[in-house]
């Protein structure tokens, strides 16, 4: 389980007031392999019949439409895009995550504010500030982050795919005139930054180079902890037979 | 905020709608441009990328309040960015039509914590002048409604649900603000301007205060 809040620069974390749901979240870099996870987490918690919604990153319609303008013009400094993210995440935690799991929904994250510290910071964006920012979101009752060698993350994102987006592949940053390298470089930034605070902030590492079944399994037994007793009980036996 | 040292001059006017403030900063921005400054406007709701996005979302659906926020202080960034930090670079005198310090109290009105706002606005730099344009709420209905004979929604407070007409809410919601803006005169510098007299006689007052600032300085 992850620790109580953190102090210092990781900031003040809102209280936790009587929550029925859960909040469980995970992160990594692309082709890690964490979505894949999170969608099969998903597939048994409804099997379970526990009420589940699910929230990505980057998908709030209304901030879609201005974010996508701006991303095609290549005009976003590393504020503006932060920042975007965040009012992107705000409209996300106001409108769905926090009213869900306050009527005691499991809402599953794939990413979350850590996501946003490593980036935003590979960016150049202050630490403290990007931490100050995102300090009204609730600390999860779970954070996967899912392990795995840059290169290994990179082939799978890079095999079948064509194109890298401007700022996917961090060609704002500089780092290579060639998009792949940047994108290389890119990840491995994030990376070291996920890495940096995973004691800190709690993360249940997981790691990303096992069999899907072995993860999700590995996954599973972990969220058994946060579910009520009786189907806790229900679930731990269903595990064993897997 | 950051200091810096930079060749031009960041001057901002604060106050409500109906204080006068778009006039002044024409007035202002004429009368330094005839003393040979060169002047960049800016304004809040201006940026080319975001702006009109504000405007859409917030006629589209009810967006929570740390997302309004979130999206007004992105919309700065970007502004401060583009185009206030490269004027200020190039020796400009950037006459801001508002800054941070109206973001800060509308979210703040609202409930959001004012340590929150302030560390939102870290990155923001600090401006060399800061005038509030301070109106009496009455006065101020008065003059709003003369010009658009109605009310903007947000400025009225219609959404805190504070009375059961736009008047008294339009009144309860300026007392707010004016509250807000009193303690950020202490914090960040902000010179109050009684702004309940005539145009031309604020216009003195202000001009009177920038040129002595310019001057003080060069």
């Amino acid at each position: 389980m992850p620790p109580t809040s953190p102090t210092g620069v990781t900031g003040r974390w809102a209280t936790r007031e009587k929550q029925v749901g859960r909040l469980i979240v995970v992160e990594g870099i692309d082709g890690s392999g964490k979505s894949i996870q999170l969608h099969l987490l998903e597939k048994w918690l409804r099997h379970l019949g526990v009420p589940v919604f699910t929230t990505e990153w980057n998908s709030s319609v209304i901030v879609k439409e201005i974010t996508s303008k701006g991303k095609k013009s290549a005009l976003l400094t590393p504020t503006t895009f932060s920042l975007l993210h965040a009012t992107d995440f705000a409209d996300r935690y106001e409108r769905n995550i926090l009213p869900l799991l306050n009527s005691g929904y499991f809402v599953l994250a794939d990413r979350y504010v850590y996501t946003a510290y490593a980036r935003d910071v590979v960016r150049g964006c202050n630490r403290r500030w990007v931490r100050r920012v995102y300090s009204f979101a609730i600390r999860p009752d779970a954070i996967f982050y899912f392990n795995v060698p840059v290169e290994v993350g990179v082939k799978r994102i890079l095999t079948g795919r064509t194109k890298l987006k401007f700022y996917e592949a961090g060609m704002d940053l500089n780092l290579s005139n060639n998009e792949y390298e940047s994108y290389r470089i890119f990840q491995s930034r994030i990376n070291e930054e996920y890495m940096a605070m995973s004691d800190k902030e709690g993360f249940i590492v997981m790691n990303g180079v096992l069999e899907i079944e072995l993860q999700q399994r590995n996954m599973r037994e972990h969220v058994l902890k946060l579910l009520p007793s009786e189907l806790a009980a229900v679930a731990s036996l269903e595990l064993s037979t897997f | 905020m950051k200091g810096r040292t930079i060749k031009g001059r960041l001057i901002v006017l604060e106050g409500p709608d109906g204080s006068g403030r778009s006039t002044q900063v024409d007035l202002i921005t004429t009368k330094l441009e005839s003393e040979g400054h060169a002047v960049m406007n800016t304004g809040l709701k201006r940026s080319e990328l975001i702006g009109r996005g504000i405007l859409q979302a917030k006629q589209k659906l009810p967006l929570g309040k740390m997302t309004l926020a979130l999206f007004y202080a992105a919309d700065f960034a970007d502004q401060l960015e583009h185009k206030i930090i490269p004027a200020l670079e190039a020796g400009y005198i950037v006459l801001a039509d508002r800054y941070i310090f109206t973001l800060i109290a509308r979210s703040t009105v609202r409930g959001l914590p004012r340590k929150w706002s302030h560390d939102l606005f870290g990155f923001t730099i600090r401006p060399d002048l800061v005038f509030y344009l301070d109106v009496d709420p009455d006065e101020l209905f008065h003059r709003v409604f003369q010009k658009s004979s109605g009310l903007d929604y947000y400025e009225s407070g219609a959404d805190l649900g504070l009375a059961d007409d736009l008047y008294h809410s339009f009144v309860i919601y300026q007392r707010m603000m004016e509250k807000e803006f009193k303690l950020m005169e202490k914090k960040y510098g902000l010179v109050p301007i009684d702004a309940n007299r005539p145009i031309d006689q604020v216009n003195v007052d202000l001009q009177g205060r920038i040129t002595r600032y310019l001057h003080e300085r060069t």
